[in-house]
């Protein structure tokens, strides 16, 4: 399906990445945003918010984010493409609805401009920080799927693509994104609406009398039919069978087990299918340097300074956050010496590269604390490091940056 | 086979339902479900969305297009509902828990937007799925588990919230009233915008039983010699106290124009292409 010459604003722009989420948004089909302001996110909720009426999108508002994202679910079950967009506290306050939207697999987007933290933080500033928080952060056993742009342009592109992940596997879909993408002005190309492949919403269109909005598919996903169709649907936060009925034991079977079962594997069993990566420099690699959204840019100088002083050493770009690559890491942790893992937090998804790299190769981890992004120094001296290091040492090494080192004195080994 | 009564808006494969002999939110289900067929709406167009708790179940017995969301999220989720299909009409039905303390937010908003939804809050003035805590609706006075002393707190007036953030149709009934209360449902269901119908129900679990007031009927006898019908009462009067009187009637029935009318009549005189 292509999407609607409508909603596509073609052309060739300079704008910042929020901007360019806004513009995302819209071409993918986006109706309605309900969405509560915070910095630094709020430009891509005004730049949606300016071009969504004449298309017919609706952007509202809401008092809090706890209705924002309430909001979009129940449009989504209304049978129309819906997002919100956010960062660090008003994630959070998300979080219990993101569980119910994973419960009711209705297909929503979330942005999240990624900022300093905990609590205010930094607001203005750049961070990595909410990572964990999208995998882990709702209550209870559930899967998401996050992606992480790096650039304005990816800022358009990803918003297309996290929407068709949302309609494809029905679940909620996280755009993390950060305060340096979201604030940062570069060419963003928005292609004819004819070049923009859209993922249509799985609809049931066999016999009425036969439909059970939780049966999946093959791929663990089921088909959706949207409110107002007169099928009397019951969707419900609560444990349910594929009537949607809550229940708890059934037949012997423990039903709140085969819920969330499902829920998490139609994501780790479709992991390959949703994953994506880029890689550069691998083939001779013996140090890798694992990064994702801004800081994977950052790294591409440290890699660059490294290869100059004849260290071998490559990139792997996490384009797909979660699910997380573990089959590719482990390859890769079987030839390679060591990971070098920035990231513009105090470690994060560097937990799971040492857990798919099973003390096999070292895991070092470069951290930042956020409101700027790494010096490529700090990534070259990390790279040198693991590239020199013969023991294996089966914890995650956390390297000082050396702005650190000048603040609190000494440094690991 | 005999066919209930209610077969076409009861969901009659997921009777029995969980609510206690005595309870009023069945009562206020039957008023509901005959409320629906006497606006003879287009029910096929018709949702409804609960949070959780006793009251919250009731979207789960409905045979509507039913949401079952979470604590106090039922108004966001049907604003939403609403506004990206407006020809939806949602209804809300959830407990004074979930609707005037942890959804008093979104109830004041949707309010001042008038989005079109029915918001039926079943006040039986405790928390009772959770086990009979203190609600912001409580009587001063009252007990609960978790005001052992009495509640300190002066609780919510639910019609005066609801007149003076905007609702255009507010009620109160008990479910001792249940024709009133059928009939009101009918007539706000019709209604365009944001209307609000408190019913007033006991818990006969939890409420009465800590405070010594009986069973469910003892509950329903104390509504018949304590409550008074006085329409178009000015809504700051209707504070409720401990076995008090309890004013009940319609106190609202204004017209102004719905969240998505005013939306759209802004908007095509202000967007151009
Ligand atoms: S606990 Fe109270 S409100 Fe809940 S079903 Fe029993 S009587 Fe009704």
């Amino acid at each position: 399906m292509k999407a609607n010459p409508r909603d596509v604003r073609t052309g060739t722009y300079y704008m910042d990445g929020d901007i360019a989420a806004g513009y995302g948004a819209l071409a993918a089909g986006c109706r309605f945003i309900g969405g509560y302001p915070i910095t630094p996110s709020t430009e891509a909720a005004e730049s949606f918010a300016r071009i969504a009426p004449q298309s017919g999108a609706v952007f509202v508002q809401m008092e809090d984010e706890l209705a924002s994202v309430a909001s979009i679910m129940g449009a989504s079950w209304s049978g129309v493409k819906t997002m919100t967009i956010t960062s660090g506290p008003g994630y959070s306050l998300m979080m219990e609805a993101i569980g119910l939207g994973a419960m009711m697999e209705a297909p929503f987007v979330i942005l999240n401009i990624q900022r300093g933290g905990p609590s205010t933080g930094v607001p203005t500033k750049t961070g990595q920080a909410d990572m964990m928080q999208s995998r882990w952060g709702s209550h209870g056993d559930y899967e998401v799927i996050a992606i992480s742009p790096d650039s304005p342009q990816e800022l358009f592109d990803f918003m297309i693509k996290a929407f068709n992940l949302a309609e494809k596997y029905r679940c909620p879909v996280m755009v993390m994104s950060d305060e340096c993408v979201g604030h940062m002005s570069e060419k963003v190309v928005v292609p004819p609406a004819e070049e923009i492949e859209l993922e249509p919403r799985r609809i049931y269109t066999g016999p009425k009398e036969e439909y059970l909005p939780f049966k999946p598919d093959q791929d663990l996903v089921p088909k959706m039919v949207k409110a107002g169709d007169g099928y009397n649907l019951y969707v419900s936060g609560a444990s349910h069978d594929e009537r949607g009925y809550p229940i708890i034991y059934q037949k012997g079977k423990n039903q709140s087990d085969s819920t969330a079962r499902r829920l998490v594997d139609k994501i780790r069993l479709n992991a390959d299918k949703i994953i994506e990566l880029h890689e550069e420099k691998l083939d001779d690699a013996e140090v890798v340097v694992v990064s994702y959204g801004i800081t994977s840019r950052v790294a591409v100088r440290g890699i660059e300074l490294a290869r100059k002083k004849g260290i071998k050493v490559g990139k792997l770009r996490l384009v797909t956050v979660w699910p997380f690559p573990d089959q590719r890491i482990s390859e890769l942790a079987a030839k390679v010496k060591a990971f070098v893992v920035p990231e513009i937090n105090y470690g994060q998804v560097v937990y799971d590269v040492e857990r798919c790299s099973h003390g096999e190769a070292n895991v070092v981890l470069v951290p930042h604390g956020g409101a700027g992004v790494h010096d490529p120094e700090d990534i070259l001296e990390a790279i040198e490091y693991a590239a020199t290091e013969k023991k294996k040492i089966r914890k995650v090494i956390i390297r000082k940056t050396r702005l650190e080192k000048k603040v609190f004195g000494g440094g690991l080994k | 086979m005999d066919v209930h009564p209610m077969d076409d808006v009861l969901r009659m494969d997921r009777i029995p339902h969980i609510w206690c002999p005595g309870c009023g939110i069945g009562t206020a289900v039957t008023a509901f479900a005959e409320g629906l067929k006497k606006a003879e709406i287009d029910l096929q167009k018709t949702c409804i969305v609960s949070g959780i708790g006793c009251t919250g179940r009731v979207a789960g017995y409905v045979k509507l297009d039913s949401f079952h969301t979470t604590h106090g999220r039922g108004i966001a989720f049907a604003t939403g509902i609403q506004v990206a299909n407006p020809d939806l009409k949602v209804i809300v039905f959830s407990g004074d828990g979930d609707i005037m303390s942890i959804g008093g937010n979104h109830f004041i908003h949707a309010a001042r937007r008038n989005v079109n939804m029915l918001v039926i809050c079943v006040n039986n003035f405790i928390y009772a799925m959770t086990g009979g805590q203190v609600a912001p609706t409580t009587p001063h006075a009252a007990y609960a588990t978790t005001s052992p002393f009495g509640a300190v707190e002066p609780p919510f007036n639910i019609p005066y919230i609801a007149d003076s953030s905007g609702a255009v149709y507010v009620a109160r009934w008990t479910v001792l009233q249940v024709r009133r209360l059928t009939d009101s449902i009918a007539e706000a269901l019709k209604k365009p915008g944001f209307s609000v119908i408190e019913v007033i129900s006991p818990c006969a679990m939890y409420y009465s039983r800590i405070n010594r007031l009986g069973d469910g009927l003892d509950m329903m006898k104390f509504y018949h010699d304590n409550t008074e019908i006085r329409h178009g009462e000015d809504t700051k009067n209707l504070d409720i106290g401990f076995q008090t009187k309890i004013i009940v009637g319609k106190f609202v029935d204004r017209e102004r124009p719905t969240y998505m009318d005013s939306y759209n009549k802004w908007l095509s005189g202000t967007v151009k292409d």
